[in-house]
């Protein structure tokens, strides 16, 4: 049997398993024949990625139809480990290898939402709508009841009615920006879940 | 950690204690495997539960929870008493033979200085006594009997085997085979591990018992080498890089420190934190601290931060006290907060006490949760039956759900827990109409900065002239954050001793923190991680998984803070004159010009052994400390204290002194402490636990996880069941004195009464992962029985030591 990685078996086995592959391949046509279906992953983008669960950190490698052309939406159809991550070596434990039903729970929010003081409903509000009441009411709250000094006359600039948790499998990217966006407005009850 | 997670493939003797690797971090685990499999090493689990990390050990015993301290203790008394330590390493590395204050004093569990009216110490007698050159003075013969070496001594005396047995019910033949097989690595060719996880942070005495962990490790001379370290496994895939970007109550990015009120003065805020060396010849890298802070604020403020306006001092908010999550949910249930924001996180499912964390939301005048999945916390309003008992009619909270990408929809990088930022590239499009949360905050936060612009308001400053320089401002891009967070030159930066030589041109991407200056020449958003975008371009996204050793170095795989070093404090890997320890498990060594070898050496590189330089190059000492001086808010050495819902309802180390039972330095809300249950009304120990199959309040949305652990369970021994008249499928009820919850009962083998003080505990196990929303078979939220206090250091909660009633439903 030829050696080869697998990103050239990928490669040379293509979408299907016609006769001059087959004998690249190192397989005898006939039985081989036989074999109609396509291989799974062959028409797939893979992109790597690091799953999001514990901290490990294994890197995973995410198959995804659409091939980047525009007006193709990519959607993720296999996830597996990735051979060449030095920790993990292509293994995931349960919940890494289940990730792709995280992607695609039917808990997935898929619209901003509102619930109004004493409704037992949700009803669905646009982005602008969200974002500009949320913003009014942030700054509502600020101006009422920042603290630019105590009585005893210390400058602390602080704002301590409103706070926030940020998200711990957020990127790095993420968090820089939420911890610079809420620490520019003085928040001090600002924490996440390395506290818990 | 220390080190990091192929490294453990090095170590003889692995411990696993307060965690559950095997389970909770099943890939990482693997390199314990490897270590078992090829280099004999040997595994020992202590755990209240046999868990399936003990079912592969080659050792087991078992503690009553929250009374790690007492076991380590034992564990310290025993190395002292049979002289079980690295001698060159603790003589050399440590600050045993540094002397400590006259004043200094530990009685009936009580250390000097105590507040008992306000439960805090005045710490100036934890300290040190100087000799007229300021340094520390030191008695290198460890015969002064204030020299740490014999205060230590003293103050584990107490921590017998006969005690452990006591206290934590361990069989002492069972505790001092544990003592042999750690004792086993003081030998320079031997290196001994710890993993460890929630089971030491979630108790009121945590951080501590993570400390007397180190303080083995310290006398081992385990830290610093091949196959060693204290090695914590954090929960989520980034939670250890926004601890390390500071997003905390108290923190800034790098580690540095907000100013609390009292700090009116920039410069003296500043030399509070830049600490010089107490012993001569000692790095004491902190004291560089003015340089990291000044290249923070010009980050973030740019050019309206100068020498002139102290760098934007009075932008950063003032402390009076910690506004951690526990004092948030205690002002939100007092009706003191007004708005919150939940980003990626689920509060009414992982905070204590249920039934506080939802009286405080509904107190809020407007709730924010952004997130992908539907979470319980966005409905903490809405009536699920017994699951969520409310009237959506009282609740008063505007609420807004805001969907968000999940991982495979975006680019950027985490920090595992072994400090290695890994880049992670965009697969699919988000569904719907879900948003990144980089745009959300930008949405938020451009919004505030236009209102302030165009009518003003309270103190706009820190708003109106920060820094928002992304080419799309409404979507700032992950490349251009990590560029910012790693840091650039503002004009050109020369060497300090020939200013000739330009180190990095005005512009370009900063390759290292030494390169950071006081003057406002430089710019870095986080100073730890700067090296992870250079000139040469984005490290964190290499993927060269050489390890040409066989060592388990992979230097040329993404990118580790600091500076790329792997394992922590190697230098002390390494003999005075600069020799590895054990050449056959080398990461650094002293070639005669330099330190060089299979790890980027964790200190000054071109620093001759002979100057005396030492490893611990953070602490002004230079060496470790077991005596941690102001360290610490309990003491300098670590005492046991019960949990708060104790089963004794004394210390057994100061059966007379009540101040003492429990952490006489702990923050208790007083709701909170008449919350708190006794053993008279519930006679059993509860502890939280997690399992394989599910990750926290996640994976119940995923339906493979859903269908393998579909349902929930509380998990209690054989000799329980029978107590309680129950079987194995039963419904039992576990009630708290905050609540109660419903589930099958599990009935194993895997728990067993202790003996404790002579009287029998039962500890009853309670896996946490299901609540009302998901796909798994709705079940009761497990915090709705813990208590709400948290560590004396950290406010993290007691999850894991609690008193419950278990009875048939």
């Amino acid at each position: 049997m030829l050696q080869m990685s697998r990103r050239q078996f990928l490669k040379v086995s293509a979408s299907t398993l016609a006769g001059s592959s087959l004998a690249a391949l190192g397989f005898s046509p006939a039985p081989a024949l036989a074999e109609v279906r396509q291989y799974k992953l062959s028409r797939t983008t893979e992109t790597r990625n690091t799953c999001p669960y514990c901290s490990v950190g294994c890197g995973i490698l995410m198959y995804g139809l659409g091939d980047n052309a525009k007006n193709a939406k990519a959607s993720i159809i296999h996830i597996e480990g990735d051979p060449d991550h030095p920790v993990n070596r292509g293994t995931l434990c349960p919940k890494g290898a289940s990730l792709i039903d995280f992607i695609h729970s039917p808990s997935r929010l898929l619209y901003p939402e509102y619930r109004a003081p004493g409704s037992s409903e949700w009803t669905r509000i646009s982005w602008d709508d969200a974002l500009n009441r949320i913003a009014a009411l942030m700054k509502e709250d600020r101006d009422a009841n920042f603290v630019e000094n105590t009585p005893d006359g210390k400058k602390v600039n602080r704002w301590l009615t409103t706070g926030m948790l940020a998200a711990s499998a957020g990127s790095n990217e993420v968090g820089y920006l939420t911890h610079k966006t809420v620490r520019s407005l003085g928040m001090l009850a600002f924490d996440n879940q390395a506290r818990v | 950690m220390t080190n990091h997670w192929v490294d453990i493939k090095n170590a003889d003797v692995i411990l696993v204690m307060g965690g559950n690797a095997a389970e909770a971090h099943p890939c990482g685990f693997k390199w314990v495997t490897e270590a078992k499999a090829h280099r004999k090493a040997r595994l020992i689990v202590v755990d209240p539960r046999f868990t399936r990390t003990a079912s592969v050990a080659d050792f087991y015993a078992p503690i009553r929870t929250g009374t790690d301290i007492t076991f380590l203790g034992g564990v310290i008394n025993y190395l002292l008493t049979n002289d079980k330590i690295q001698h060159e390493y603790v003589k050399n590395y440590t600050d045993m033979s540094f002397i400590v204050r006259e004043d200094f004093a530990f009685k009936d569990g009580v250390f000097s200085g105590y507040d008992a009216e306000h439960r805090k110490y005045d710490k100036t007698s934890w300290d040190y006594e100087r000799g007229d050159d300021g340094f520390v003075k030191v008695d290198p013969t460890l015969s002064h009997p204030r020299c740490v070496y014999n205060l230590m001594k003293q103050h584990y005396a107490a921590y017998t085997p006969e005690m452990v047995t006591n206290v934590c019910g361990t069989p002492t033949d069972k505790f001092l085979k544990v003592c042999e097989m750690l004792a086993s690595t003081a030998q320079p060719n031997r290196a001994g591990t710890i993993l460890y996880a929630l089971g030491w942070t979630h108790h009121s005495v945590g951080a501590q018992m993570i400390r007397t962990g180190a303080m083995v490790q310290l006398l081992l001379g385990n830290i610093g080498i091949a196959g060693g370290g204290m090695n914590a496994l954090r929960g989520h895939s980034n939670i250890q890089g926004l601890t390390d970007l500071g997003l905390m109550s108290n923190l800034l990015p790098g580690y540095m420190t907000l100013p609390m009120e009292a700090e009116q003065d920039y410069d003296a805020y500043i030399t509070k934190r830049a600490t010089q060396p107490l012993r001569p010849n000692q790095l004491s890298y902190w004291k560089n601290y003015r340089a990291f802070h000044v290249s923070f604020m010009k980050s973030w403020w740019g050019d309206n931060v100068s020498a002139e306006n102290n760098f934007g001092f009075d932008y950063l908010p003032k402390l009076d006290k910690s506004y951690d999550m526990l004092q948030v949910f205690e002002l939100m249930a007092q009706g003191k907060m007004n708005g919150y924001i939940a980003q990626g996180f689920n509060p009414l499912a992982a905070a204590p006490n249920k039934a506080k964390v939802g009286l405080g939301l509904s107190k809020l005048k407007w709730l924010v949760v952004m997130d992908p999945l539907a979470t319980e916390t966005s409905e903490f309003w809405k009536n699920h039956g017994e699951f969520n008992d409310v009237d959506s009619s009282k609740i008063q909270t505007e609420v807004f759900r805001l969907p968000t990408t999940c991982f495979a929809e975006e680019r950027g990088s985490l920090v595992s827990s072994s400090r290695v930022l890994q880049w992670h590239w965009q697969g699919a499009q988000p569904p719907g109409q879900a948003r990144s949360d980089l745009e959300i905050m930008a949405g938020l936060w451009l919004r505030i900065r236009k209102a302030y612009q165009e009518k003003g308001g309270t103190y706009p400053d820190p708003i109106l002239k920060m820094t928002w320089p992304y080419a799309d401002p409404e979507s700032p891009a992950p490349e251009e954050l990590a560029m910012e967070f790693n840091g650039r030159a503002l004009a050109d930066v020369t060497d300090p001793t020939d200013k000739t030589k330009v180190l990095a041109k005005k512009g370009e991407q900063l390759s290292s923190f030494a390169l950071l200056r006081d003057d406002g020449s430089t710019a870095s958003g986080c100073w730890i991680f700067c090296g992870s975008w250079t000139q040469a371009g984005n490290q964190m996204g290499r993927r060269d998984n050489s390890d040409p050793t066989g060592i388990g170095q992979t230097l040329g795989w993404a990118w580790a803070w600091p500076a790329n070093r792997r394992v922590l404090y190697n230098r002390a890997s390494c003999d005075v004159s600069g020799k590895p320890f054990d050449p056959s498990r080398k990461l650094i060594g002293w070639n005669g010009k330099a330190w060089s070898g299979p790890d980027i050496p964790d200190f000054k590189a071109d620093e001759p052994p002979e100057n005396g330089m030492n490893p611990f190059i953070m602490n002004p000492e230079g060496v470790a400390r077991f005596f941690a001086r102001d360290g610490m808010n309990e003491g300098p050495f670590p005492a046991h204290y019960e949990p708060f819902e104790t089963p004794l309802g004394y210390n057994p180390f100061f059966p007379d002194n009540k101040a003492v039972t429990s952490n006489p330095a702990a923050r208790v809300f007083p709701d909170d402490r008449a919350a708190f249950g006794t053993v008279d009304k519930f006679p059993h120990t509860a502890t939280t636990y997690r399992l394989t199959e599910h990750f926290h309040y996640w994976t119940k949305h995923a339906k493979l996880n859903a269908i393998v652990q579909p349902q929930q369970f509380v998990e209690i021994g054989e000799d329980l069941a029978k107590e309680v008249g129950v079987v194995a499928g039963d419904r039992v009820k576990v009630s708290s004195n905050r609540g109660h919850i419903v589930a099958v009962a599990l009935v194993t083998k895997r728990i067993k009464p202790l003996i404790v003080e002579g009287k029998k505990v039962q500890t009853v196990g309670l896996p946490l992962h299901w609540g009302f929303k998901g796909l798994t078979q709705p079940g009761y939220l497990v915090n709705t029985l813990t208590p709400s206090v948290g560590d004396g250091n950290s406010q993290t909660p007691e999850f894991k030591s609690f008193l419950v009633k278990v009875e048939k439903a």
